[in-house]
């Protein structure tokens, strides 16, 4: 039954590191490294941690009407993106359900989308099926990607080549690095300033050495980008957004821009847009929320939370202590009645009823790079 | 001073008669990885070999603990909760869990002795 895992570029680096390995996604990834995921989360949020985000999807769009087309699938403005500008999008269904969460950045010669691991082979599908006759549709399996994270990325990066100072959050550009030509974008999943560099893949060794040989930088693994992205409020597919959750729910709809919306100049026009836009109006009968446990009993992913009365008003989807907060976190979606901060709800904990405050996200503040 | 061992990688200590202290191993911490919290059982319960005694949580994972045999609890580590990462610095010490009157002497010697334990570690 087991199929065989596969490896990224920086397989060996990891296991030399001492990482964890644990399957993810059909990957073997590493959860963490022996300094433990509390020491690499406050790496990243003090200093600068790297991660090895290969496994994700990397897909290249080419063709003039590529733009139009991917609005065909995506609520976001594609055509108004600027060269090396890049957006958080997500592709819906005809119920307004979240097939996937991605980021796509305009290049010189086409759109490159970077999607989540286990949904890439589904996006890839999604996209040939929907748009093959209108753009052609690259994946580029032989892409790594690293991330580089934390308020000290910029220092490191800038040892290898000081123009990537120049980037701003949600922009990207062409940059040599360690004798290579990669792509660089000022972004990442940890609310901390930073970077994500796609490179082909037998130069992501190369470049992973030379990052962590720095004093900044030490590796991290996928637990603690968990955390991290926890604390900055940024959700997981499949975890805190699916195919069942709309944008309304997710509270996502600030991704959605006006030309996109009732009444803007490209108005509608992608899958289940008449859903979203009746309940952006109307409101949404469940929120996603950020939850604070008032006592320190961990919170997690699957849990009920229901009012004073003990009657059900939600579930969590991703919870955990975290190491900056040092609180139980969650999210959790609940009726839009407690969608409010400051709402008094209860995790139900195994036998007993945590009690958790509505706090508006991020939990910890984004300290991105606008320039 | 004997100390045995559960294939749930708790380990239990008798002191003195029967009056034994439970905690997890080094192996069970390593693979939980950073321990943040600590469920501990009520002094004084009563509880049966195998059934659960408490729930350890890393940031990552949670996982039950069960009473290696059976007994009565007569004390719990008030310093483990206060910090649970004393599980991870010092799970055979300092981070023990709890102290138990132990029912059934039997039920200890059945554990596995600390060869045991190791030739299990080598099968994972």
């Amino acid at each position: 039954m087991s199929a065989e895992l596969l490896k990224t570029p920086l397989h060996a680096f990891h296991v030399e590191h001492g990482a964890k390995m644990v399957p993810f996604a059909g990957y073997e990834m590493p959860v963490s490294y022996p300094a433990g995921i509390v020491a690499e989360h406050k790496q990243c949020r003090d200093s600068a941690a790297l991660f090895d985000v290969s496994h994700m999807g990397q897909i290249r769009l080419i063709g003039d009407g590529a733009d139009r087309a991917l609005e065909s699938l995506m609520p976001i403005d594609l055509i108004g993106l600027g060269l090396n500008q890049q957006r958080y999008g997500f592709f819906t269904n005809s119920a307004g359900g979240i097939l996937d969460d991605l980021m796509v950045t305009r290049r010189d010669h086409d759109l490159l989308l970077v999607v989540n691991a286990d949904r890439k082979a589904f996006d890839t599908q999604h996209l040939v099926t929907n748009l093959g006759g209108r753009c052609q549709i690259v994946p580029l399996p032989d892409r790594a990607l690293l991330a580089l994270q934390g308020p000290k990325a910029v220092a490191a990066l800038a040892q290898l080549n000081p123009d990537v100072a120049g980037l701003v959050f949600m922009t990207g550009g062409s940059f040599t690095l360690a004798g290579v030509e990669c792509y660089v974008t000022r972004s990442g999943y940890t609310g901390e300033d930073g970077f994500e560099i796609s490179m082909p893949a037998d130069a992501a060794e190369p470049l992973a050495r030379a990052l962590t040989q720095m004093r900044e930088v030490k590796p991290a693994g996928l637990g603690a980008r968990d955390t991290l992205r926890l604390e900055a409020g940024l959700c997981l597919y499949g975890h805190d957004i699916n195919d069942r959750t709309n944008p309304v729910h997710a509270g996502l709809t600030w991704a959605i821009p006006k030309v996109r919306r009732s009444g803007g100049e490209r108005e509608g026009r992608y899958p289940g847009a008449e859903v979203i836009a009746l309940q952006m109006t109307q409101g949404a009968p469940h929120k996603r929320v950020g939850l604070v446990a008032l006592e320190r009993v961990p919170v997690r992913e699957g849990m009920n939370v229901v009012d004073s009365r003990g009657h059900r008003i939600g579930k969590v989807t991703s919870g955990t202590i975290t190491p900056t907060v040092d609180k139980p976190i969650a999210m959790a979606y609940v009726v839009s009645d407690y969608a409010r901060p400051a709402a008094e709800v209860y995790a139900e904990v195994r036998l007993q009823r945590v009690p958790m405050r509505v706090t508006p996200m991020p939990f910890v503040p984004h300290r991105y790079h606008r320039g | 001073m004997t100390t045995m061992f559960t294939p749930d990688h708790e380990w239990i200590n008798i002191e003195d008669h029967e009056a034994a202290v439970v905690g997890i191993t080094l192996h069970a911490q390593e693979a939980l990885g950073d321990i943040v919290f600590v469920d501990l059982p009520a002094v004084g319960r009563t509880l049966k070999k195998g059934e659960i005694a408490g729930v350890v949580e890393s940031v990552k994972a949670a996982a039950d603990l069960y009473m290696p045999v059976s007994g009565e609890v007569v004390e719990v580590n008030d310093a483990l909760r206060a910090d649970p990462a004393l599980a991870n610095r010092d799970p055979m010490g300092e981070g023990w869990f709890f102290k138990i009157h132990v029912t059934d002497m039997a039920e200890f010697e059945q554990l596995m002795d600390p060869p045991g334990y190791d030739a299990l570690l080598k099968t994972l």
